[in-house]
């Protein structure tokens, strides 16, 4: 992985030191409130119901032990013995003292992290892939892009105060799992004709209150120019976004305001007038950046078969884990690893110190010291030996995260809600504990398949569901909690927004319907083979308004 | 009804204004105010002990009483009094005499 060096370093402990000072003239009363806000969002710390939030930016979502360590020493020493990994693939304090964040920032630039940028007006954390490097069908690791995208856009004078937030994924693979499509600028890297690398580049996508999915600018951008061609996007957004209306300011109002054509026009206007100068990443700097993340060295172990044919034969938890959260890698002796934060009836992204503290033992020593978070609130861990699975799953048993649904409908995506975000209109936690123990079963998850399931508990959308299977958004109305149900969204290659299927639920009545919807599903599927999403795009919303809503909607 | 509410500068910890001028931890020592000029008292006291620094996100909440217990309006102001529904070992709830938000 990218290792700090000596300007990284430095850079990183003026900011701690910076915010140290900042912190303290603030508790002495030196600067007001209305001073001190701006400074402390961008360092991550959130005001929220019941405490300060920090939030700590993962690169990419790329972890090793030792740093997964310092986390688990932060919720321990400073928080409640739990973080929150998020669907940027961050990771969220919820109780820190104002007065002990400077401490916190400290034991972070100790293993090379930090928490810029993860507030603000800014260009945000870049995501990634999470089986980046170990996915059988990547064409290259998106990780050293993402890595020179970071750099680049650290603190960015040019685009520190954009009009709004700003959020870039990066994927290597066909099939997308970043959710490219629903950032402000999503690269899709691939090779050409030639065999040379290059990205086709989106813009414009989001969610929030106004989901768009994002237009494809450019077919093959080669890789030299991306850092040219990503500034010539950011100059337009910053000089045409709007400044005047908060909710229209990302840059998926601008794009689908001006057209997709005219706004590619300026792109390439002002890509013209950059492509050949300073921008231009020389070879040697990318292949430089790219060693930093070279595959482990992975010994052939042909043994893995036998052991793996063995042992589920034994345990049939074992045979359900292999099943659902084992993913094929590039190695045939390998194997990528999904650890489930959604064990049935918890929050979902949670873990508790110890959890983090045993998730970094299993890989330092059986994983290659390499940890993932994926924008799907789970844990990876990308390249274990498929002789060494049955190891890796008894240990996962010992601290309760062996959990099998990865991509089953317990596999739930979830904001924190109204349990602690002061910006949320309901609960998410509660209606994910309450749907993930109505389908604990996991023989009936199985015979389900597929489904992406995702809850906000506002307009924002941290919860992804504008792009859920199944989607559920919170929203207040006369004082309590009404759940809106969309289907039929997507965040891979084939992105869809969810279609909203009727009148709201209370949340008495959330988990019923979405049994309901699940059922009618399975009614109405044309075999096991066709998953929920592909039943809705064949059938559209009729057979499930009908099922919700009965004679009320052919009524309507 | 109404009440007011904060969070306080040091830790974030969310407090009610009480009758004495100290902000509480819990809700149940908030001062009641019953009619505008109250009101108006509570966030003159609200904006002073803003001013000083002690607390940030001061707001006059609605309330009720119920069985002698004051009750905020809104789920979200329940919530900040008690702490995360998903987790009452946490929060104010997890002391003794607080009781859950829902």
């Amino acid at each position: 992985m990218y290792r700090y060096d000596e300007f990284d370093h430095g850079f990183v402990k003026a900011r701690v030191a910076e915010f140290r000072e900042q912190v303290d003239r603030r508790l002495a009363g030196e600067i007001t409130e209305d001073q001190f806000k701006p400074l402390r969002l961008m360092n991550g710390v959130y005001l929220q119901l019941h405490a300060y939030m920090l939030r700590v930016a993962i690169p990419y979502g790329t972890l090793n032990a030792r740093q997964m360590r310092v986390l688990a020493h932060i919720a321990r020493k400073y928080d409640k013995g739990y973080g929150h990994f998020t669907t940027r693939q961050n990771v969220q304090y919820n109780w820190p003292a104002l007065a002990d964040i400077p401490a916190i920032l400290d034991d972070l630039a100790s293993v090379e992290m930090h928490a810029l940028q993860t507030s603000g007006n800014c260009i945000r954390n870049v995501t990634a892939d999470h089986f980046a490097g170990a996915a059988a069908d990547e064409v290259a690791d998106p990780r050293p892009y993402a890595e020179i995208l970071r750099q680049w856009s650290s603190v960015h004078p040019e685009f520190s105060y954009l009009p709004r937030k700003f959020k870039i994924a990066v994927t290597g693979a066909e099939r997308d799992r970043a959710a490219i499509q629903v950032h402000d600028i999503g690269l899709h890297l691939k090779r050409n004709a030639q065999g040379e690398l290059g990205f086709a580049v989106y813009v414009g996508g989001g969610q929030g209150r106004t989901p768009m999915i994002a237009k494809k600018i450019r077919d093959f951008l080669p890789e030299a120019d991306l850092l040219a061609y990503t500034t010539a996007i950011l100059r337009v957004y910053n000089l045409h976004g709007r400044r005047d209306n908060k909710y229209k300011a990302r840059i998926k109002i601008l794009v689908h305001e001006t057209g997709t054509e005219e706004l590619t026009g300026w792109v390439e206007k002002e890509f013209e007038a950059l492509k050949d100068g300073e921008l231009k990443l020389p070879e040697a700097d990318i292949r430089a950046i790219e060693t930093y993340f070279a595959p482990p060295a992975l010994n052939v172990r042909p043994e893995g078969e036998a052991v793996v044919k063995e042992a589920q034969l034994d345990d049939r938890g074992f045979a359900a884990w292999l099943r659902r959260n084992v993913t094929t890698h590039r190695h045939p002796d390998y194997a990528a690893v999904t650890i489930s934060l959604k064990a049935i009836g918890e929050a979902p992204g949670d873990a508790t110190d110890a959890q983090m503290d045993a998730v970094a033992d299993i890989a330092e020593e059986l994983a290659f010291d390499e940890i993932r978070v994926s924008h799907e609130q789970n844990l990876i861990l990308p390249h274990v030996a498929r002789a060494d699975l049955k190891t890796v799953y008894d240990r996962l048993v010992a601290i309760g995260l062996e959990t099998a649904n990865s991509g089953l409908v317990t596999d739930i995506i979830a904001c924190p809600g109204l349990d602690y975000c002061a910006l949320a209109n309901a609960r998410s936690i509660s209606v994910a504990q309450d749907i993930s123990r109505r389908f604990a079963s996991q023989e009936k998850q199985e015979e389900i398949g597929e489904l992406k399931l995702k809850i906000s508990g506002c307009i924002n959308a941290c919860g992804h569901h504008h792009v859920g299977h199944i989607g559920i958004l919170g929203v207040e109305k006369k004082g309590a909690e009404l759940y809106q149900v969309t289907l039929g969204g997507s965040g891979d290659q084939n992105t869809s927004i969810g279609e909203i299927v009727g009148r709201g639920f209370g949340p008495e009545e959330i988990g019923g319907a979405i049994e309901t919807v699940v059922e009618t599903y399975l009614a109405c599927r044309s075999g096991r083979e066709e998953t929920f999403l592909d039943t809705y795009r064949r059938l559209g919303a009729a057979p499930f308004k009908e099922a919700l809503y009965g004679s009320e909607a052919k009524a309507a | 009804m109404k009440i007011l509410t904060a969070n306080r500068l040091s830790d974030g910890e969310a407090v009610w204004l009480a009758a004495d001028h100290s902000w509480s931890e819990a809700i149940d020592a908030a001062e009641l105010a019953r009619d505008a000029t109250t009101e108006e008292r509570l966030e003159r006291t609200g904006k002073a002990a803003f001013l000083k620094n002690e607390v940030v996100d001061v707001n006059l909440i609605d309330v009720e009483v119920v069985d002698g217990a004051i009750r905020p309006l809104r789920l979200r102001e329940r919530i900040r009094a008690a702490g995360p529904t998903n987790r009452i070992d946490l929060g104010k709830q997890a002391r003794p005499e607080i009781a859950v938000a829902a």
